[in-house]
């Protein structure tokens, strides 16, 4: 009831987002609103979580197909994702409230806010393949029409076509994929797939087809183009609910076919979904620590982050086939657990990049700088969140690293060869991936937060309203209590995987609250309580002793820097500069990165310049390379628009008589 | 002794033996160079001089830098904390295990970078930079060996797999020889000695920590420097403990026991320290853009050395 209210507050809302025209205050309400509605959201999921039998009752709506009607149902699963889906939209719609004022066409963005908020709730809800598309679709759309809202930039118009046939495309397959698990009788609802049971063909062709579907709109690589050009399209806003939330939609949709509805995945799907993850994970941050754009930046650090999920996915399956359900409970828990908890701090990491634009109004890393002093409160959330996705210890992005981590150990136990040879592999990407991940955010932070203003509009960025801080206030403060109280958190997600390995299972099971130790106490184990207390006890200590048996006089000077210290900012190192040595390390062949230097000859007095070349090579191959071929295709097929009529008469008779030479052959069988 | 009185003990002796260690190691340095070298409590002296002296903050500065040296000594200490020195009854072991250590060394790097960035000088970003690199493998190595480890003890929690060791439950293996070449190679690495970093250059070409901490004085630079050596002893009692256990306390040891423990771990740790001196002694430093074959090599050894684990059964 509570959930179903909210829904309906959110549509009527969008219509009052339509009526609201130019007046900032209307716009507000609008905002607010979808706020509360969140909150009920949360509320609702909550209220969901705690109920023993995983399952809710199931609501039919006569509306849709006449003869499928609408379901929709809250289980555990659904549940888990609608109270992480709508912690990010809370956080969204209150920082929505002061940011709309600094946009540039309010009007386009608030009605679109409130559908796009509906759809990503009713794909969590939906209990039939048909509501599941259409709501799908409909999250698609709105965000696509909410990436369109600054139309009048070219770029922003390609990020929206790119996204609009990415979305396409990942439906289409989604579509597929819904019409083998419904099999030949067609039962659409989602208890009738569970009871189907596949053959190995269709077995393979669905998870292949809902990693194509699910895997686009999450960005797997090489499916990932257009995350980075459509997330930072959109308004800030926006760009959090679509990097740090939609792309969880995604992947409720990926396990929810996976675990739910297929059932019974081979061990080899799940040794290439951790491939895939692997890959994703390293090439995802080996992007963003190339870009300037502080947006795309985030953008492309979701696209590692997805990674590192779809690698605990990856092993859940292995596990699960292999046998072993408690490992396979384990890797679920961590995947899942790194999906809350990212989309809590992608979320932060995009709203502080939001207030920083629209405070300096420049989004490249080049233009900002010093930061930290101008806007404290952003600065410190902005700390919190670089520290948490970095997987630093005592933050959340730590605990679902380390409880990969524990679950990737473990699988050498599996009994096939190219496990036992290819899991280390993996751990060694998802080891690259973390530790990149944080020369990724030291250079972000550093370059944007710290250091000295290298503009002015940088030097002159002022404070902002008190909702858009607030609401990353309270994001920062989640960060820091999922990483520092993780085993209650924990313990609610293994309730919701217990449908899904069949086997009931706590993470902290043998030494008890606070400690998570995942296989057996002597195994290894982690407590994030009681690292945070003696670490701050020792950070006591040290402040004491050093005051107790020195002074605390401070003076402040000019930098010292070798004595070479100058007065110009330029003398700065830039976000290039920074990357310089590791794109010397890992992006030579990956990237085909290539630095040159033109000195001018002695006595001419023209600037020397310095040209950074950086290749693409998946968009250049795969994306621009499949616009040729449907560009050569299509002046093929061209030519027949010019045909005699009997030419066309003979083509639909040849047509005709292959058809009936299939269903001949059908027949026979 | 109790588990409680073992980690107490354990926390202050870590910082009160630090210093000592460092000044070996370049008392050892300066006599192979043929000086005579400064005694090798000159490090004590150092240290309670800087705290004496006011600290000098740039005015560019934010809070970040005068919070850094305080998050980056407590890191590591904290991190010191979990490695069993001499004894492996210590109520905080099961806190944090091997990829937490690396997780809280990981703390304290990037805090020591952003506080490297914070002044704006060049010198601070040259330094950031490299070290991040540097980390960028070596982490991942430094992950791959606790894999290894993991799989031929079943536990990452160091004091468990000292006492694996202990219990005679491991024999002679390549993957045990492979992992320690590449924990020796982190080791280097994280601590800044030749040929990766060298601690006593202020040359613009071969800085790397140094730079990042260029802008510290006084207390803030003491507490910097205190991190260095306290994180070098936390290395020499991790190879120390893990590869060579031998006269660890165990939970059930007398006073003796503990005795013998506390004496096995000096002797190690100067064994070590000597072996370091000598280390860097013979070798050059490398050029920066060589540190990636030396630490894709670190890398490649932890990773071979699960892979071996297999090789070895299938035989």
């Amino acid at each position: 009831m509570l959930v179903a209210s909210a829904l309906s507050a959110l549509l009527a809302l969008a219509v009052l987002g339509v009526l609201a025209g130019g007046e900032v205050w209307r716009h507000r309400i609008v905002y607010l609103g979808c706020a509360v509605a969140s909150l009920i959201l949360i509320a609702g999921g909550l209220k969901h979580l705690g109920q023993t039998p995983g399952t809710g009752p199931a609501i039919v709506l006569p509306i849709g197909l006449p003869w499928l009607n609408a379901h929709f149902r809250l289980d555990n699963l659904s549940a888990l994702f609608m109270v992480l889906v709508n912690v990010g939209t809370t956080a969204a719609s209150v920082f929505g409230i002061g940011y709309t004022s600094h946009l540039p066409e309010p009007r386009r963005v608030t009605p679109f806010f409130p559908l796009f908020l509906f759809g990503m709730n009713a794909v969590l809800i939906s209990d039939d393949a048909f509501m599941f598309l259409v709501s799908w679709e409909f999250m698609s759309l709105a965000s696509w029409a909410l990436v369109m809202s600054d139309h009048k930039n070219a770029e922003n118009r390609q990020a929206a076509f790119v996204y609009l046939m990415m979305a396409t495309f990942g439906t289409f397959c989604l579509l597929t994929c819904f019409g083998l698990l419904a099999g030949a009788q067609g039962a659409y609802s989602f208890p009738a797939m569970r009871a189907t049971a596949l053959d190995s063909v269709s077995g393979f062709l669905v998870v292949l087809l809902a990693l194509l579907g699910a895997g686009s709109k999450a960005g797997l690589v090489p499916l990932h183009a257009w995350l980075p050009l459509a997330h930072p399209a959109a308004p800030s806003h926006v760009s959090a609910l679509m990097s740090g939330v939609m792309t969880k939609v995604a992947l409720y949709g990926l396990i929810r076919i996976l675990f739910d509805l297929h059932g019974h995945v081979a061990w080899g799907w799940g040794a290439a979904l951790m491939v895939i993850g692997g890959v994703t994970a390293v090439m995802g941050v080996l992007y963003a620590l190339l870009q300037d754009d502080l947006k795309k930046l985030l953008a492309y650090s979701t696209v590692e982050n997805i990674g590192v999920v779809v690698i605990g996915l990856g092993l859940a399956i292995a596990f699960k086939d292999g046998g072993e359900k408690a490992l396979a409970a384990l890797a679920l828990v961590a995947a899942l657990y790194h999906i809350i908890n990212h989309s809590i701090f992608k979320t932060l990491l995009f709203l502080s990049a939001g207030a920083v634009i629209t405070a300096t109004g420049q989004r490249s890393l080049n233009a900002l700088g010093g930061l930290l002093k101008r806007m404290p409160w952003t600065g410190a959330a902005a700390l919190v969140g670089a520290l948490a996705i970095s997987a630093l210890p005592p933050l959340n992005g730590f605990v679902s690293e380390w409880l990969i981590f524990q679950a990737l150990f473990k699988g050498p136990s599996l009994p096939h060869w190219a496990m036992k040879f290819g899991v280390p592999v993996v751990g060694a990407m998802l080891a690259l991936a973390a530790a990149l991940a944080a020369s990724c955010f030291v250079r972000a932070y550093g370059i944007a937060f710290l250091g000295r203003p290298r503009s002015k509009a940088a030097a002159e960025a002022h404070q902002l309203p008190g909702s858009m801080r607030w609401s990353m206030a309270v994001l920062a403060a989640l960060c820091i209590i999922l990483g520092a109280l993780p085993v209650t958190v924990t313990d609610a997600v293994s309730h919701v995987v217990q449908p899904l390995t069949g086997v009931s299972f706590a993470v902290s099971a043998d030494l008890g609250w606070p400690w998570l130790s995942p296989v057996s106490s002597t195994r290894g184990s982690y407590s994030g309580t009681v690292l945070v207390m003696t670490g701050l006890s020792l950070f006591v200590i040290s402040i004491l002793l050093v005051h107790g048996f020195g002074t605390t006089k401070v003076r402040r000077a000019d930098a010292w820097d070798c004595g070479h210290a100058e007065d110009i900012p330029q003398t700065q190192y830039t976000g290039e500069s920074f990357a310089q040595p590791l794109r010397r390390v890992f992006c030579g062949s990956l990237f085909s990165a290539r630095e040159t230097v033109d000195m001018p000859p002695p006595g001419d007095n023209s600037p020397a310049r310095f040209k950074l070349r950086v290749v693409d090579h998946i968009w250049v191959g795969l994306y621009l390379g499949i616009q040729r071929l449907v560009g050569y295709v299509a002046d093929r097929v061209n030519r027949m628009q010019f045909l005699t009529v009997r030419r066309y008469l003979l083509m639909m008779f040849a047509t005709l008589v292959f058809m009936l030479l299939v269903v001949a052959v059908r027949q026979q069988k | 002794m109790t588990p409680v009185l073992a980690q107490i003990a354990q926390i202050f002796l870590v910082v009160a033996l630090a210093p000592l260690i460092t000044g070996w190691v370049r008392l050892v340095k300066a006599r192979l160079n043929g000086r005579i070298g400064a005694s090798p409590f000159q490090p004590y002296r150092d240290v309670f001089r800087l705290l004496q002296k006011e600290a000098v903050v740039a005015h560019s500065a934010s809070w970040i830098f005068r919070a850094a040296p305080y998050v980056t000594f407590a890191a590591v200490w904290l991190a010191a904390c979990i490695i069993p020195t001499f004894t492996t009854n210590m109520v905080l072991a099961p806190a944090a295990d091997l990829i937490a250590l690396v997780a809280l060394l990981g703390v304290a790097r990037f805090w020591t970078a952003l506080a490297g960035m914070d002044v704006g000088t060049s010198f601070g970003g040259l330094g950031a930079s490299r070290e991040m690199m540097i980390a960028s493998l070596a982490e991942p190595a430094m992950l791959m060996v606790s894999f290894s480890l993991s799989l031929i003890t079943g536990t990452t929690s160091p004091a468990q797999i000292v006492a694996f060791v202990l219990s005679g439950g491991v024999g002679v293996e390549v993957s045990l020889g492979l992992a320690l070449a590449a924990l020796i190679m982190v080791a280097i690495a994280e601590n800044g000695r030749i040929p990766i970093d060298n601690p006593a250059t202020h040359l613009e070409l071969t800085m790397v920590h140094e730079a990042m901490v260029l802008e510290y004085s006084g207390r803030h630079l003491a507490l910097m420097e205190g991190a260095g050596m306290v994180r070098l002893t936390l290395f020499m009692a991790l190879i120390g403990g893990i590869f060579a256990p031998w006269g660890m306390a165990q939970p059930e040891a007398g006073a003796l026991g503990l005795a013998i423990g506390l004496g096995a771990f000096l002797a190690k740790c100067f064994l070590l320290a000597t072996a370091l001196g000598i280390f860097e002694t013979v070798i050059a430093k490398m050029r920066v853009f060589r540190y990636a074959d030396f630490l894709g090599g670190a890398l490649l050894l932890g990773l071979l050395a699960t892979i071996f684990l297999y090789v070895s059964e299938a035989v």
